[in-house]
């Protein structure tokens, strides 16, 4: 009995989570005209329209590409500064270590919108504004601490030992760290990588300051889009749809790694 | 592509301050690799180290900054010798 | 165990120091030094002291929009943390829901936030939107979030709680997971029932996840900007302006450098303060899970 109560409700959350999104591609499916000119609760006359027209107009599709590209470029970035730098927070203790630690952490909970002014300052100036690696770097500023910070978890499971053993066996720390200790995080690494590729893919400020039109991601389209007059929500859904499409792959990717990653209490 | 740093419009007062800073931290860090220091108690709730009670000092300073800016109308040199008692009272006994 | 100590670690770190600070330092200093300044344009600027920060301080809008902060972030929490619980207590623990319920609970997590506010706009919009033609048309109460304050706010809300709770949800289940097993054993042999196994076991097991969860989606709805911003607007008139959109109204719309700058430091130190809070439950967490 009580466990049927338990299911009955989940099923419920389940449903109040998904209509949202289900109403989104109800939406993506029609014309404009159709939307506007009656009340559906799914496609009578389902059209992919909207999907082609985004496919086939470069100023939409390009979106896609461009924000693929810097995330792409943020998540490599991230990772790669972080592995050495969590190491050393797992293992060392060094001056100025925990003030160290504050400071990567207050740049993970800092507004984006307090940086967004001196950002469209500081890369216009040295000529990078409206380019990919432009909004990657911004995007390092919340990314990389976020990766220390999961890394640091992961990397404090590992014993020790394995280190003292490898430095004995006359591994030089190089060699050690990336034939021996990273394969040994590996689901560390991935997880990290999902929420690096996650928060940089969600993040709208700072791309849409950092761009102009040469590398415009898909969400300052979208929000161009409905400042506009003569709004087509046919268009817009099927945009939308398509956004949420890689992160739902990438989330099948991790499904098995993401509990432990949530289990470390560090998005 | 040039490399000026007038597009972050310095002013006198703004670089004393951000100097001061960094060498305070500079010199922190400096102290602390010479004579190690251990985590203690004074009246701050928390047990805090050197680096610690800076940062609440100069943390606290700027909300007392604000309070005077947006509560009161008295000069800022008061206020200035102020927040540099205050921080010497967290260095110390904090 | 402790950690070796050895400041050539620092090497190591040198990366992300190199790479933060010129994404966080440079741009801070940058701020403090417009804060005192009045720029009409490329090489003329006019010093003007605290000028910016009695103004700005002195914002009854500011007010108003910190405050609308506040009672969002405290809304925000009231609602999240409890129905985060709910659902990680009635999720399955093992068996083929496990991943189901996992990859469903985290997809609206994974949603870039301005696609949130589009599938908000399309799903409450009173003349398309199934929630919004449902209320007007089939409930009969009157529904137009463009319009009236009260169903901004709720609007605003329902779409925080959708898109947040799943991340509470997980954090919860986390936590519920790492309970071993012989506690719920010896508490059924106790006779315990459902409501004292929750109040003396899982929930002070849970508590460094629950720490962690209450302060994370403090500070991240404490900054939140691209969703309301999508949905509303900031508006009906200024009802739904929060810190962000105020500041980015300012700062990059008005293109007002000086009280820009101001205010971003005013909101950057309050988030500082904050950011000092969680790091000290973080260490306490940190230090109970050891002992």
């Amino acid at each position: 009995m009580k466990g049927k109560k338990k299911i009955v409700g989940l099923v419920i959350y389940f449903i109040l989570l998904v209509i949202p999104i289900y109403w989104m591609l109800n939406m993506s499916l029609r014309s404009n005209a159709d939307i506007l000119a009656s009340f559906a609760l799914y496609p009578k006359d389902i059209t992919f329209m909207n999907y082609m027209k985004i496919f086939t107009d470069s100023s939409w599709y390009m979106g896609y590409v461009n924000a693929m590209i810097y995330v792409v470029m943020n998540t490599l970035i991230s990772l790669t500064v972080a592995l050495p730098a969590a190491y050393a927070f797992s293992r060392y203790q060094f001056v100025g270590d925990k003030q160290m630690f504050f400071w990567l952490l207050t740049n993970r909970m800092a507004p984006a919108a307090v940086f967004a002014l001196p950002f469209f300052q500081l890369y216009s100036t040295i000529g990078l504004l409206d380019t990919h690696i432009a909004v990657a770097l911004a995007h390092c500023l919340f990314n990389v601490p976020l990766a220390v910070w999961i890394l640091e978890g992961f990397m404090s499971g590992v014993p020790r030992e394995i280190d003292e053993t490898a430095f004995i066996d006359g591994y030089g720390f190089p060699r050690f760290f990336i034939t021996i200790f990273i394969p040994l995080i590996r689901a560390g690494v991935g997880v990290t990588a999902f929420f690096c590729f996650m928060f940089s893919w969600v993040e709208l400020l700072l791309a849409r300051t950092l761009t102009v039109t040469e590398a415009k991601p898909i969400s300052a389209i979208m929000t161009r889009t409905i400042s506009a007059t003569g709004l087509d929500y046919g268009l817009l859904a099927a945009a939308g749809i398509l956004t949420i499409v890689p992160g739902a792959m990438v989330i099948w990717f991790v499904r098995n790694h993401m509990a432990k990653g949530f289990a470390l209490g560090r998005v | 592509m040039k490399l000026t740093l007038a597009w972050m419009v310095w002013t006198v007062p703004t670089a004393i301050f951000c100097i001061t800073i960094i060498l305070t931290v500079i010199a922190m860090t400096i102290w602390q690799t010479v004579s190690p220091s251990m985590e203690r108690r004074g009246f701050l709730p928390i047990p805090t180290t050197p680096g610690d009670r800076f940062f609440i000092g100069v943390l606290t300073s700027v909300y007392i900054f604000f309070a005077w800016i947006g509560l009161t109308q008295f000069a800022l040199w008061i206020l200035l010798l102020i927040v540099v008692c205050w921080i010497v009272v967290v260095m110390i006994w904090g | 165990m402790e950690k070796w100590p050895n400041n050539k670690a620092w090497l190591l770190v040198l990366p992300v120091f190199v790479i933060v600070a010129f994404s966080a330092i440079i741009p801070l200093m940058t701020v403090i030094n417009y804060s005192v300044q009045d720029i009409f344009g490329p090489g003329q600027s006019l010093f003007v002291g605290t000028e910016w920060y009695r103004q700005m301080l002195g914002d009854y809008r500011l007010h108003e929009a910190l405050w609308r902060q506040f009672l969002f972030s405290g809304l925000v929490l009231l609602i999240e943390m409890p129905l985060g619980i709910l659902i990680a207590l009635a999720m399955p623990k093992k068996g083929w829901g496990v991943p189901a319920c996992l990859v469903t609970i985290a997809l609206p997590l994974l949603i870039p936030w301005n696609t949130i506010g589009t599938i908000w706009i399309i799903f409450t919009r009173p003349d398309i939107g199934l929630f919004g033609a449902g209320m007007n048309n089939l409930l009969g109460i009157p529904f137009d979030h463009t319009a009236r304050l009260l169903d901004a706010w709720i609007t605003v809300m329902l779409m925080e709680v959708w898109h947040w709770t799943p991340l509470v949800a997980l954090l919860a289940y986390a936590g519920l997971r790492a309970i071993p097993e012989a506690y719920y054993q010896a508490a059924r042999i106790d006779g315990a029932s459902a409501w004292s196994t929750f109040v003396y076991i899982q929930l002070p097991k849970m508590r460094g996840v629950l720490t962690i969860a209450f302060l994370l989606r403090f500070m991240d709805s404490f900054l939140i900007y691209a969703e309301p911003f999508v949905l509303t607007g900031g508006g009906p008139g200024n009802s739904t302006t929060f810190l962000s959109i105020y500041l980015v109204k300012i700062a990059l719309l008005q293109f007002d450098l000086g009280p820009g700058g101001a205010f971003s430091l005013i909101y950057f130190v309050i988030v500082l303060l904050f950011s000092f809070i969680f790091y000290q439950a973080l260490q306490r967490v940190g230090k109970g899970e050891k002992a």
